[in-house]
């Protein structure tokens, strides 16, 4: 049995004003377990905190009850009361008699009454409250940034840079990701390379980061301080510490037929490559699937060339274990494949093409060396036709495109429109656009200088039809004010393909048991007011991985995320909430109905000995709940259906002691 | 014969982060609601049992309300969602047993809406009052 | 007032088609063949029976004009069907002469082996209560 002392707060006139406090506290002194109940003034001042603490000592209480305002106001200060007086925190309760109580009902009597119930509510609480501690778990100092675009870039510089250590897996055999193809960037149109390579410049001379470049992320353990990442470094056939990226082997190479990935296959490179001139760390890579020296054992060419001796083409792949507290997820986007949209004639012109592809066209580092021509033929075209919203917004056909807005698309036409007209003012260019969103500093006013300015026909209309006939693409769309169905004699069209999550984002969210959506875009722990943590403890998002961004918005969240890995890494110990659930292993039957609605990942199995009758023992699947990882929700408790699933601070018993108190 | 004024008992669970604030602003609003509803904090919806329903029921009271967050500002990302599929089943069980299904209620009351909390339970004290005393849940053995 | 609701109501019902998924792109439009012969354009169906604006519709040649080709249906991004609801516009004028309904017995020698199954099954929605 529990001695509980009762205080009643009078609040000034707050409560004192429609709540008989003398009564209260004299009919809450005849409950079971109160040893001791008082009413004062001001319970939250100085002198009545003082008040409680005596009263502890005094009359050696184990519970404490104060009946006040609400416990989001002082539930934590007369915590720390009952701490100072050698009592365990969590063995006070609040009666809530102020903003429930008092301040709703005018009658004396009604709401003396009506204080006296939940008083005695906190009462049956307390009695089955039990003393509880907060688990406290190591932080491992280092952080794990996963993708290695602007996203994750900035992430890592920003986390490094307050001193922390950070490691980049990046799959590709650079880092840059998609802004890397940039052209130029809205609204401001400088090129991308000149504001991102020296981003890549500063991660790679960054003491404190690490890249693994042409790796991927194999297992992850753990959880939230100590995650323990398992990193597949693939095979790239090139000793990485020795290679100079002096450039003669990808000359020298006689296999010259592979489709240059990083131009969209829209040239060839060689089976030995170093993907764009700024790649960091710039290193050679032999594509496997296309050597002939790892297909057949015949040629050794660009280990020939190579005068550092870095070829190894008995090189396999690596496994790297490490330890880190915070990991970022950044993995990014791609543009949707077009194969799908037989109507816009994607796969049967080259001069069809996606407006990645366009970027890589005009960019002076692309296939064409920054010539606008034709992907055909080779010739200037005069007539483009930008086709926005292709598969985004688009809810009929899940398989084509995506229900979404793309929400770049717009901004990024008009900048390719704008840059069209600006380089090659004899070529005239339209656009069909559904709506056009710019919504975004000076992103308007760059639209409307595409318009006005520029001379960018902007048509509201959609295409419905590219049918290719001689060397021309005959665009057939609707002019939805005119009221005009229109057909376009068009020598280029550019398709704004909608984005999605890369590929590699669902099973990376099963392996850190972040959820998703079901776009597969990374879902935030609040859509408002915590939107770069996942739900998982010690997971954080950076990027398009949460859903479409441009650049100033990437960078800024990138940002975001960073502070708050700072923010983890900081401590030297993690605090948890010590109201999480726990399970009762000896009721717990192993049916894993609780993993499955538990939001965080924090339930997993295993298997314990018991002992079981006649001095046998037994081996049962029971669930354990972790305690740094739940949040205390509180949803397991009732997916069991054994009843083995409690949460402390909130049980069961104690929430039905409640029921009863009020229905008495 | 005396008639005493008829109260009903009315039992309303909160989670934590929406609708106990919700209440809390209601009284620092000072809008009224009756007496009857006694407020019992959860951290999450989902962390009602229907069970404790049931129990409510079992011992004296006439009316049940389930206060959440609202679909999609769970602080638990989803727990009101299963609030609300538990609670679906156990009104249409209640149903099934005669019970009458204004008795129980889910809302939906975020933070910053104490004006809705208020109007919420006037309407559901409205509603029970008018329904009467709970008598076919209630289990005389409970009573002294 | 009423009237005119009620025909959309019964337009949409019969059709299954939900008009305020809509958002106005005018891909069914850049894609129909009858374009030029219409007077009544896909999109403008689609807002026209939106707003229970029929009358012009039932009144207007276009409604014969579709090819019932169902480019339009296949391309949407919304899954609107625009051309459903030219066939239920059609259908409530058809329905509005009377006296049009098929017996059973009909049927078998008003069946053409090159008909295509569409059409067949169209006519059997036009002629069949």
């Amino acid at each position: 049995m529990q001695r509980i002392g009762v205080f009643v707060c009078w609040c000034g006139s707050n409560i004192a004003g429609t709540v008989d406090v003398q009564k209260v506290s004299e009919a809450l002194a005849k409950e079971p377990g109160v040893v001791h109940s008082v009413n004062y003034q001001y319970m939250c001042s100085q002198a009545g905190q003082e008040m409680i603490k005596n009263a502890i000592k005094e009359h050696k209480l184990t519970g404490i009850v104060v009946c006040s305002c609400s416990p989001r106001m002082h539930e934590a200060t007369f915590r720390k009361t009952a701490q100072a007086a050698g009592i365990n925190p969590y063995m006070v309760e609040i009666a809530n008699i102020r903003e429930q109580c008092s301040w709703i009902h005018k009658d004396m009597a009604e709401g003396t009454e009506k204080a006296i119930v939940l008083g005695r509510t906190a009462i049956a609480k307390v009695q089955l409250n039990a003393p509880l501690k907060p688990g406290e778990s190591p932080v491992t100092k280092r952080a794990l940034v996963i993708g290695g675009g602007i996203a994750g870039i900035q992430t890592a510089l920003d986390i490094a840079d307050a001193g922390f250590e950070v490691d980049i897996v990046e799959t590709k055999p650079t880092i840059g990701g998609k802004m890397a193809q940039l052209d130029k960037t809205f609204p401001t149109l400088d090129c991308a390379a000149c504001i991102l390579t020296p981003k890549m410049v500063d991660v790679a001379q960054h003491e404190k980061i690490k890249i693994y470049s042409y790796s991927e992320v194999e297992s992850v353990k753990g959880f939230v301080g100590n995650f323990e990442v398992t990193i597949k470094k693939k095979a790239r056939f090139v000793k990485e510490d020795v290679c100079t990226g002096c450039g003669l082997c990808t000359e020298k190479c006689p296999q010259k037929k592979v489709p240059n990935e990083f131009n969209l296959g829209m040239d060839n490179r060689r089976a030995i490559y170093i993907p764009f001139a700024q790649a960091v760390p710039k290193v050679a890579t032999i594509d496997a699937n296309y050597c002939t020296m790892l297909k057949t054992g015949k040629c050794g060419v660009c280990s020939k060339v190579c005068t550092a001796k870095a070829i190894d083409y008995t090189q396999k792949d690596e496994f790297i274990t490490e330890k880190y507290g915070a990991i970022v997820a950044a993995t990014g986007f791609n543009p949707i494949s077009m194969d799908k949209f037989d109507e816009f004639a994607y796969s049967q012109s080259k001069d069809v093409i996606t407006s990645l592809e366009f970027e890589r066209l005009m960019n002076a580092a692309g296939p064409t060396a920054g010539k606008l021509v034709r992907p055909s033929d080779g010739v200037h075209p005069h007539k483009i036709v930008f086709v926005q919203c292709v598969g985004s917004r688009c809810s009929s056909c899940a398989e084509k495109g995506k229900e979404y807005c793309s929400k770049i698309c717009c901004m990024y036409t008009a900048k390719h429109a704008m840059l069209t007209r600006d380089k090659y003012p004899d070529t005239d260019v339209t656009v069909f656009y559904i709506d056009v969103r710019t919504p975004g500093k000076q992103f308007d006013e760059f639209y409307r200088r595409a318009v006005e300015d520029y001379g960018v026909h902007y048509i509201k209309g959609m295409v419905g039809k590219v049918s290719p006939e001689g060397n021309k693409l005959i665009v057939q769309g609707s002019d939805l004010i005119a009221n005009k169905q229109l057909k376009i004699e068009a020598d280029l069209v550019v398709l704004a393909a909608a984005i999605e999550p890369d590929k590699s984002a669902r099973p990376l969210a099963t392996m850190l048991t972040a959820s998703m959506d079901t776009n597969d875009f990374f879902t935030e722990a609040h859509p408002k007011l915590r939107p770069v943590e996942s739900p998982t403890a010690g997971i954080f998002l950076s990027g398009a991985c949460q859903g479409p961004k441009d650049i100033p918005e990437t960078v800024s969240q990138a940002g975001a995320a960073a502070a708050k890995v700072i923010g983890l890494l900081a401590k030297d110990k993690l605090v948890g909430n010590p109201c999480v659930a726990h399970s009762d292993e000896m009721m717990c039957n192993g049916c894993s109905s609780c993993e499955k609605v538990c939001p965080y990942g924090a339930i997993t199995y295993e298997n314990k000995e018991f002992r079981g009758p006649n001095r046998t023992t037994l081996i049962r699947r029971v669930a354990q709940v972790n305690e740094a990882v739940c949040q205390g929700c509180g949803c397991c408790t009732v997916a069991c259906p054994s009843g083995a699933m409690d949460l402390k601070g909130f049980a069961s018993k104690q929430i039905m002691a409640e029921v009863d108190a009020i229905c008495k | 014969m005396q008639v005493k004024e008829y109260k009903p008992k009315i039992v309303a669970f909160c989670c934590n982060w929406c609708s106990y604030a919700g209440a809390d602003l209601a009284g620092s609003n000072r809008l009224s609601y009756p007496a009857e509803v006694k407020v019992i904090r959860v951290p999450c919806s989902c962390r009602v049992n229907p069970m404790f329903i049931l129990r409510a029921f079992q011992r004296g009271a006439d009316g049940v309300i389930l206060c959440g967050c609202h679909p999609g500002d769970c602080h638990y990302t989803s727990g009101n969602y299963y609030t609300r599929r538990r609670m679906a089943l156990l009104f249409s069980m209640l149903d099934y047993l005669g019970i009458e299904k204004e008795r129980t209620r889910v809302e939906w009351v975020s933070a910053a809406e104490g004006a809705k909390f208020a109007a919420t339970m006037n309407d559901f004290v409205a509603t029970v009052t008018a329904l009467g005393e709970n008598k076919r849940l209630e289990d005389l053995r409970c009573k002294k | 007032m009423e009237n005119k609701n009620n025909l959309r109501d019964e337009i949409i019902r019969r059709s299954g088609v939900n008009p305020s998924k809509c958002m106005k792109c005018g891909k069914c439009s850049g894609t129909c063949p009858a374009y030029d012969e219409m007077e009544y354009h896909p999109h403008q169906f689609v807002y026209m029976v939106e707003t229970g604006d029929i009358e012009p519709l039932l009144n207007s040649k276009s409604i014969y004009r579709c090819l019932t080709c169902f480019a339009c249906v296949d391309r949407c991004p919304r899954g609107v069907e625009p051309a459903k609801l030219v066939e239920a516009v059609r259908l409530s004028v058809i329905r509005q002469q009377g006296n049009n309904h098929l017996k059973a017995d009909d049927i078998p020698e008003l069946l053409d082996e090159d008909l295509p199954q569409q059409a067949i099954v169209s006519a059997f929605r036009k002629y069949t209560k």
